[in-house]
């Protein structure tokens, strides 16, 4: 629990919205060094002395740059919500700026909160010392968590109402399963083993959907790694260049990367775009340029979004030829660039060579840039996930419990064809059942014998 | 008046519960002493005439592993047999036997008699003595006054028991028998908290009326597998009775439907609580409007008598609509009613009083078991019955009482059950309560229990001998088949083809060839040369075991992890109120269950997993 405590964690305590005001909340004991770090009062005066419950007005500096004017109230332990040190920064700046300073606090030692964790922390440190914590949070996590269930509660997608859907449906197959077994001479599960087969292949294709929307969340929670192809100066440079200027939405400019790989946050029309720029590909004999083309190929393989440039006022050469073939099996657009310029190629002559869609753009005359993001939206956020904190946070653990009920129903599929008695089935539901059920926060309890006796008739 | 006497353990009631737990004490050598209204009424089965069934076939088992004695009794008095579920997996198969239902009751009854220690006795108990909040016996209605170490309640149906046949109601316990009505405010007296069940019974109708042409008649097994592992099979092959299906049809329905207002459960008469899995014929009539005919059996309830008993039309419907119900039934149409159908109301404990061990939390050395308990049936009954009377036992020899885990048999996820859920109708035992079925089975509860039975000292020696020889025998065969190897040969792939299975390419080993689902160990004959004649009971062990292994080791997985939060143990004395970031509801159900472990606490509703570890940090850090 000691090194829990250490830990200082922070959060945006406010949800995502358009609202220009927001709160960073950092906890944990170091919240107070920390904060001294980055703040600033408006009259420069020393903030070594810091009262508690006492609200100061300043800025929040990264280094020489203010990133905004805030309020900042720090509460001392054992005087907070959690019982520890604990600062809460009111920001003014909007989501962008919010997620700076987030980003700030994190950069200076705190780690990003768990779903709840605040609350699990005011929770655990009641009156406890809490040298045990990770016996108690294997049990919490073992088990189904109360704060899951508050924060799958909010979640106003149809996850939860899809799920539990999912879940009857498997009950009633248990239930009926159940009920032959305890009732032999009353049901009899002839032919069944078919029906339920068929049923599963629609519960796992629905639960795959799931496992899909969860890479969404991935993606709005990491952002989308996209990584710009194209031979050299066909406009990949001035494109960043122009992206990272929109809406003046520049993050971060991580440092140490490789000078081969540029890599850049942009957030474009909400979406959070990590981009890779690559040197361009071309064979080469240069051995530094080879290690850059090299470094491109990789960070291509692994991205979510390969954009391709193709310079319209130029012929198509081989290597871009090379680079249609390279990007045909993954998820990718092409970029018809330097529209503004008298074309050599068209469009259409495109289509011969990719399946891809292709966005017309002029990076000078920034036009094309709300359908590159149209697109790139419609490939990545599917349905109605909404742009929920939460939602994005608690998706590994939900990711992880979807792939163990999608196993135990796969599971159930082997024992089908493999001619398992039809009690063996039920041993896998069930343990999907529970899988799905510690994702919307229930309980197993009694609910197969209620199932059993609502929708089966037993007895003497 | 004045007049008492001194035993080691006294039980309150003699049916299945209450013989079990005399049994148990007596055997133990404790001076015992069994209380019955009617000495008529020993083990008598006032309800269905089968012993076992789903799930109740495993408890049959686990009793007789422990040293129980109703597997034992029914091998002798059975008149027809049957696995169920034979198509399905080994840990759903259940033996279920038609009894003879007076034989059954004679023989235990003399079972009793014959058992040394044990003293018979017909009364009224109608007081308990309670000082210290520690049992010192009990009060007869007579006078007499019994003192005793530890004190067994089996009181079934029959504190203040009402029967209910449609307007009619007779202040008796079951058939007709005195009712019990001057315990249950000394127990509430005493402290202990009682709630009102109900159950019902059907008809029973007279064999010579009843056209049995058309019907379908039901089958015992040929041959009949015994209940107890020390019952010799070749004893129980013996001619067998015939049961028989019929159906309820729209006219039955229309019938029960129209004078629905006539039955006290609809009219609201009766407060009781009835079970959902025995529901009377007009709750399934009401519950289940789409089902155009529901099954009855008609099963003997003995050899010497006409009696039928119609399983499945339970009614508390009067008199005369019964009549116009049953002859409305294809075979049924002239049939007469020997008894009634009715329904009984009667007091019983809320288990949540009771620790696992069956003794009363607020009561020292006052036990309870069966239906008293909140249980139904005859087999649930016994099985808390047993373990009460061992446990009581215990307690006056000085020694640890026995817990049976959810883990370890159907008996310990009964008990767990009765006193950690909240139960609101007569608990009866169905395979789907079991986490661990697969572990489990009728098949192994003398693998599982009878250690146990032999180390309280209610098993023999000698029978326990069998069972390390048996044991012995099973491993060594596995290990054989697993290093047994066959290869790509002419016989054997002949063999296998025959048995519809893939031909070998390569070696493998005959426990591979085995875990093939169309494959077991005796179509292997041929071509194991080396194998030894071994007994039925150590073949189908070999087979379970290496069908199934991979489902096995999957739960015996789950059961560690379970048995971690079992083992971590909740003192006796610790003050919820003392914890305080438990929440208010969590606190108030932990101070009324009063857990013994942490896995006992995590299953009661109302406390979370947060709640639990608050619980674990608390227990840490005092």
């Amino acid at each position: 629990m000691q090194n829990i405590n250490n830990e200082i964690i922070a959060a945006i305590a406010t949800g995502f919205n358009n609202s220009g005001i927001g709160i960073v909340r950092i906890s944990g004991s170091g919240s107070f060094s920390l904060i001294k770090k980055i703040f600033k009062k408006k009259d420069g005066s020393s903030f070594e002395d810091i009262d508690s419950h006492r609200v100061y007005y300043g800025f929040i500096m990264d280094g020489e740059d203010v990133l905004d004017e805030v309020l900042v109230v720090p509460m001392k332990s054992p005087h907070s919500f959690t019982t520890e040190d604990t600062v809460e920064i009111d920001c003014h700046g909007g989501n962008l700026v919010l997620r700076r300073i987030l980003e700030l606090v994190l950069r200076c030692g705190a780690r990003i909160a768990e779903p709840g964790e605040f609350t699990k922390r005011a929770f655990l440190n009641g009156r406890l010392d809490l040298s045990e914590a990770e016996a108690v949070i294997d049990v919490i996590n073992s088990k189904n968590d109360l704060f899951l269930k508050n924060s799958l509660r909010q979640l106003k997608g149809d996850l939860y109402k899809d799920i539990s859907n999912i879940r009857q449906e498997l009950l009633y197959e248990i239930a009926r399963i159940e009920s032959a077994l305890d009732d032999p001479e009353h049901y009899d599960l002839t032919g069944y083993s078919s029906e339920l087969k068929e049923k599963l292949l629609n519960v796992i294709e629905r639960i795959r959907g799931f496992i899909k929307g969860y890479e969404n969340g991935r993606i709005i929670k990491e952002g989308i790694k996209t990584v710009i192809l194209g031979k050299p100066n066909v406009g990949k440079s001035s494109f960043l260049n122009m992206l990272s200027g929109y809406e003046k939405s520049i993050v971060t400019d991580i440092p140490g990367t490789t000078r081969d790989v540029i890599e850049e946050s942009v957030i474009l029309d909400g979406l959070n775009l990590i981009l890779y720029d690559t040197a361009g590909i071309r064979e080469s004999d240069d051995k530094v340029e080879q290690i850059g083309v090299k470094k491109a190929m990789e960070s291509a393989g692994n991205s979510d979004l390969l954009i391709l440039m193709i310079d319209s006022s130029d012929d198509l050469t081989s290597e871009d030829i090379d680079l249609f073939g390279f990007i045909k099996d993954k998820n990718a657009i092409v970029l018809y660039n330097k529209s503004d310029l008298n074309s050599v190629i068209h469009p259409d002559d495109l289509k011969k060579y990719t399946d891809k869609d292709i966005v017309k753009i002029s990076v000078k005359d920034k036009t094309g840039i709300s359908e590159l993001s149209g697109l790139i939206n419609d490939m990545f956020i599917k349905g109605s996930l909404s742009y929920n904190d939460e939602v994005m946070i608690t998706n590994e653990r939900h990711k992880k419990l979807l792939d163990d009920s999608l196993n135990s129903l796969s599971n159930v599929m082997v024992s089908i064809d493999s001619g398992l008695p039809e009690d063996f089935y039920s041993i896998d539901l069930k343990d999907a059942y529970d899988s799905l059920g510690m994702i919307i926060g229930e309980n197993t309890g009694d609910d197969i014998i209620d199932m059993i006796f609502s929708e089966f008739c037993l007895g003497k | 008046m004045g007049f008492s006497e001194y035993y080691d353990v006294v039980v309150v009631g003699a049916g299945h519960a209450g013989c079990e737990a005399a049994l148990a004490a007596a055997r133990l050598k404790l001076n015992t002493i069994i209380f019955t209204v009617s000495i008529n009424s020993i083990a008598l089965m006032p309800c269905n005439p089968n012993i076992g069934g789903t799930s109740k076939g495993h408890l049959v088992r686990e009793i007789d592993a422990l040293g129980g004695e109703m597997g034992k009794n029914i091998d002798k008095t059975f008149i027809q047999s049957k696995m169920l579920n034979r198509s399905k997996g080994p840990a759903v198969h259940s033996l279920r036997a038609q009894a003879d239902k007076a034989d059954y009751s004679r023989e235990m009854r003399q079972t009793l008699e014959n058992q040394d220690n044990l003293t018979i006795k017909q009364a009224e108990v109608c007081e308990l003595i309670v000082e210290d909040d520690t049992v010192k016996g009990v009060k007869i209605f007579t006078g007499g006054v019994y003192y005793a170490k530890a004190v067994i309640l089996c009181t079934g149906t029959y504190l203040k028991a009402r029967c209910l046949c449609g307007e009619a109601i007779t202040y008796t316990g079951p058939n007709g028998l005195m009712a019990a009505n001057h315990l249950s405010d000394s127990l509430e007296k005493a402290g202990i908290e009682l709630v009102r069940f109900k159950t019902g019974t059907p008809a029973r109708i007279d064999s010579r009326s009843i056209d049995y042409s058309r019907m379908t008649p039901q089958y015992g097994d040929d041959p009949v597998i015994p209940f107890s592992f020390s019952t010799d099979p070749a004893s129980v092959q013996k001619e067998q009775v015939l049961c028989y299906l019929t159906y309820t049809n729209e006219n039955t329905h229309k019938i029960i439907l129209e004078n629905l207002d006539r039955s006290p459960l609809y009219s609201g008469v009766i407060e009781g609580t009835g079970p959902r899995y025995c529901p009377s014929l007009e709750d399934k009539i009401v519950r289940f409007k789409d089902k155009e005919r529901h099954q009855l059996f008609i099963e003997p309830e003995g050899i010497h008598t006409n009696e039928m008993y119609v399983s499945g039309a339970s009614s508390s419907l009067p008199e005369d609509v019964q009549i116009r119900m049953y002859h409305s039934i294809p075979g049924l149409e002239n049939c007469k009613i020997v008894r009634n159908a009715y329904a009984i109301e009667y007091d019983c404990i809320n288990p949540a009083q009771l620790y696992p061990t069956l003794e009363f939390k607020k009561i020292k050395n006052l036990f309870a078991g069966g239906q008293f308990n909140g249980s139904s049936g005859y087999e649930e009954a016994a099985a808390q019955g047993l373990i009460a009377g061992i446990n009581a036992s215990m307690s006056v020899l000085g020694k640890e009482k026995i817990i049976i885990d959810r883990s370890e048999g159907y008996i310990g996820v009964l008990i767990d059950d009765l006193v950690t859920k909240e139960n609101h109708e007569p608990y009866r035992m169905m395979t789907s309560r079991s986490e661990y079925r697969l572990l489990l089975r009728q098949d192994n509860a003398d693998q599982r229990l009878m250690k146990k039975g032999h180390d309280i000292g209610l098993v023999s020696d000698e029978q326990y001998e069998h069972l390390l020889d048996k044991v012995k025998k099973i491993e060594k065969e596995i290990k054989r088949l697993k290093n047994t190897f066959v290869g790509n040969d002419e016989k054997i792939n002949d063999l296998l083809l025959s048995l519809n299975s893939t031909p070998l390419n390569s070696g493998a080993s005959l426990f591979e060839l085995i875990s093939r689902p169309e494959i077991d160990y005796r179509s292997l004959s041929e071509i194991d040369t080396d194998r030894k004649s071994l007994p039925d009971e150590v073949i189908e062990q070999v087979d379970i075991y290496i069908k199934y292994n991979g489902y096995i080791e999957r739960q015996e997985k789950q059961v560690e992890a379970f048995k971690k939060l079992e083992m971590r143990k909740i003192p006796f004395d610790i003050d919820y109120d003392d914890i305080k970031s438990l929440r208010l509801e969590a606190r108030q159900k932990l101070k009324n269950f009063r857990p013994i472990s942490i896995g006992q606490a995590s299953r009661i509703s109302g406390v979370s997993p947060a709640d639990i570890s608050v619980l674990l940090v608390y227990l840490k850090n005092s």
